[in-house]
């Protein structure tokens, strides 16, 4: 063995190698080179037409992230997991996440190692763009005839790696055809229906690592081949004789390449190159200005149409309304199509859910709020009014306040006096000094407005708002509505301000030992609200409380999977009937394991869900103030 | 003019020639919701921005069919959308959008 060795470290010379072609070059490399050459000044086009529609602000924002050491090593490491290894997909649905991975991460090594291969064996095919650069890595086993007796140690081993990510390209390949004929096997319930470029360019994709297998193993006899490509040859050469069939494989292989490229801009496998420069804009911290242009289009070709969203959209409760699932938005989006964008968009509930479990993280209801914003932000409104209450109310609260907890209700939490009336009794029983902004009158927090499009209008209640509670002096702001909360901590600036929602600071006064409260044997199941879970991202806090009062059960669809009560405020045109059967799936998700009572922490959700529920039904500050065991509780 | 201490009101006779009847159809297609309505003054009795100026999505949906469509648009230009009355309504009638849709169609 040593001896074996030490003979081909001896032989481990370019020279081994030998151009079968002397100018390396045949015409079948015609197709991919064509192909190649197309997508590549498609993409710097594209790229500079994205970059020339964003805001000068965001064009700085940009570059300045890019060398922020913080966001670029978040960038590297984001685009290695979403693109290339898809940890998304894998955590949910694991054999998708293959199915993705290895299609992708196998791709990309074969074309990183069969680069090294050349740049070690044949590093003159790599300089600059002579001698082929362009197509010569992809074809080198073509182009190469390597003496049996000559075969090193080194090149074995590429051998063998190249054919094994073969392998687990094709296994993922293999997946993804089973995929299309049995789609539930892979845990999808729909899938999209395929555009014509996406089946032209599917099925290339099908073809290409067949094709790239048959095409290295008719010529594993010259350029030798790995544990795959050789005994191939052996059954070709057994069944074919002649080996010169290969050519038309080699024809087929290019043609299918060169195809793919074509057909990529106008298919959903343009996220492929899109995703990374998504990931930057999106790490960068730039948000959807315009609905089709500058980082919006960059989200619209980073769909890759996987049609994740279609089984997470609650309005497909009914099966009618799967076309308004934000796969289809986007694809119409990308076409163009106006009148069709802006009926989806204005059906949506923006509850998040599609954003939420979309691999690529395409924020699709941040581009329907962009068309809502088209649509309705020009609308005429007379809001003189809010100025003179804004200067009452300030005038009221301003001295009592100073140092204490304001408590914002919100709309939505006067139609429910319920949760106020909990809320008081938490407040009282765990001695905290609070003062009521909106007890008798008060306007709305902007949320509603924002979410129908009326941007300059929201813009006219918060500025409202903002000075009424930044005149109280008041150092926690606490909210009972999750509608409210979402628009304070992203829309105001309330610096020295805590914002913080009822079930977090019941969590806290539990915690801190101010808020004594009694477990009960009771099973109930907790709703997370849209707004809460997915839009500011609470979910532990309320289950701790929950957990502390009874037994927690859990429902089927829980979390950020939560599916929406149906009743959001997010949609402008749903109409009653669609409402009502989302609700009635959100309550049968919830009933998953027999729970006695529903809890939710949502004004809206809980009308929603008491609506359709056979059980009781109570929101988080009810529940919580039954079980009070504080001795001063009056 | 002499002050009397008493003024004859003006006339409410309602002079339907003066409705904008291809604009109720408009109206009614973008939200046929509004043909639902009973009058029942839900909406207005729950009304956030009702406790600050004349707001009433029940009287301009009336002012509406009776052709009175500036009556209608000044009477939902306070309207913050928060949703209360969608809440309310016994008829399930989509209210933020047909508000939406009345700012729209009968733009000033
Ligand atoms: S929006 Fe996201 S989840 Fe939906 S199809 Fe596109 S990539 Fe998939
Ligand atoms: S935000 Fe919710 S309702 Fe709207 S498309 Fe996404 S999942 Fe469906
Ligand atoms: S949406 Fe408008 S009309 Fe309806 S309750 Fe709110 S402020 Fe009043
Ligand atoms: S609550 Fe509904 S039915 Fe009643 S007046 Fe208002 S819109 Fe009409």
């Amino acid at each position: 063995m040593i001896h074996l060795l030490s003979a081909t470290v001896h032989q481990i010379t370019p020279e081994g190698i030998i151009d079968r072609y002397p100018n390396s070059y045949n015409h079948f490399v015609l197709p991919f080179v064509i192909g190649i050459t197309f997508i590549l000044i498609y993409l710097f086009i594209g790229l500079i037409r994205i970059l020339y529609h964003l805001s000068g602000e965001d064009r700085i924002k940009l570059l300045k992230s890019l060398f922020n050491p913080k966001t670029a090593w978040k960038n590297i490491k984001d685009i290695f997991c979403d693109c290339l290894l898809h940890t998304k997909i894998w955590k949910r649905k694991p054999l998708l996440g293959y199915m993705h991975s290895a299609i992708a991460f196998g791709w990309f090594l074969l074309i990183v190692v069969g680069h090294i291969e050349v740049w070690l064996f044949a590093p003159r095919h790599l300089s600059g763009l002579t001698e082929g650069s362009l197509y010569y890595p992809i074809f080198y086993r073509f182009f190469i005839w390597i003496n049996p007796a000559h075969e090193t140690l080194r090149g074995s081993v590429f051998f063998f790696i190249m054919d094994f990510l073969l392998l687990y390209v094709l296994s993922g390949i293999g997946l993804a055809m089973f995929k299309r004929v049995r789609s539930i096997a892979l845990g999808m319930r729909h899938t999209t229906k395929p555009s014509l470029a996406d089946r032209i360019a599917l099925y290339c994709l099908w073809l290409i690592f067949p094709l790239r297998l048959l095409a290295e193993g008719f010529t594993a006899d010259l350029s030798g081949g790995g544990f795959l490509t050789r005994p191939l040859n052996w059954v070709f050469r057994a069944f074919f004789g002649n080996e010169l069939n290969f050519l038309p494989t080699w024809w087929a292989y290019s043609i299918c390449l060169g195809l793919f490229f074509i057909a990529m801009p106008f298919s959903r496998y343009m996220h492929i190159l899109t995703e990374p420069l998504l990931i930057l804009f999106r790490n960068a911290g730039l948000k959807v200005r315009h609905p089709r242009k500058g980082f919006a289009e960059a989200e619209i070709y980073a769909c890759s149409s996987c049609g994740l969203c279609l089984d997470a959209c609650p309005m497909n409760a009914q099966k009618k309304n799967l076309k308004y699932s934000s796969v289809y938005f986007i694809r119409f989006l990308r076409r163009h199509n106006k009148k069709k964008t802006k009926e989806i968009a204005e059906k949506c509930l923006m509850c998040g859910k599609c954003y939420a479990l979309c691999p690529v993280g395409v924020n699709s209801p941040a581009i329907r709020r962009a068309i809502r914003e088209t649509q309705n932000n020009s609308i005429n409104c007379n809001y003189s009014y809010l100025d003179t209450y804004a200067g009452k109310a300030a005038e009221v609260l301003s001295d009592k306040t100073r140092g204490k907890i304001l408590y914002f209700a919100g709309c939505m939490s006067h139609l429910t006096p319920k949760i106020i009336k909990s809320m008081e009794t938490i407040l009282q029983a765990s001695g905290q000094e609070y003062e009521f902004m909106d007890r008798n009158e008060g306007i709305c927090c902007g949320r509603p407005l924002m979410l129908a499009g009326r941007t300059d209008a929201a813009r006219k209640t918060i500025e409202a708002n903002t000075k009424i509670i930044k005149d109280s002096g008041c150092t926690i702001l606490l909210l009972s509505c999750p509608i409210c909360l979402k628009i304070f901590k992203e829309e105001y600036s309330l610096k020295g301000i805590e914002v913080i929602h009822y079930t977090q600071f019941i969590d806290r006064l539990i915690k801190e030992g101010k808020l004594k409260v009694s477990k009960s044997s009771s099973a109930i199941v907790y709703h997370d609200p849209c707004e809460l879970g997915r839009g500011c991202g609470i979910y532990e806090e309320p289950r701790n409380v929950l957990r502390a009062v009874a037994e927690l059960k859990k429902a089927s669809k829980e979390k950020d999977e939560s599916i929406c009560c149906g009743y959001s405020l997010g949609t402008l045109t749903l109409d009653e009937k669609d409402k009502a059967k989302i609700a009635e799936s959100s309550v049968s998700s919830l009933m998953a394991e027999d729970p006695e009572e529903i809890v939710t922490a949502c004004p809206m959700c809980y009308r929603a869900i008491r609506s359709k529920a056979e059980v009781p039904v109570k929101d988080f500050a009810e529940i919580v103030c039954e079980r009070i065991e504080n001795n001063d509780k009056n | 003019m002499i002050d009397f201490g008493f003024s004859v009101s003006p006339s409410s006779r309602i002079n339907l020639d003066n409705a904008d009847k291809e604009k109720f159809a408009r109206l009614a297609i973008a939200e046929p919701d509004v043909l639902k309505c009973m009058a029942c003054g839900s909406c207005t009795a729950s009304c956030t921005a009702g406790a600050f100026e004349d707001t009433s999505l029940r009287r301009a949906i009336l002012s509406l069919q009776n052709g009175l469509s500036d009556d209608a648009s000044k009477l939902l230009s306070h309207c913050m959308l928060c949703g209360k009355c969608t809440m309310v309504c016994p008829r399930g009638i989509n209210t933020r959008h047909l508000i939406l849709s009345i700012q729209k169609i009968y733009s000033l």
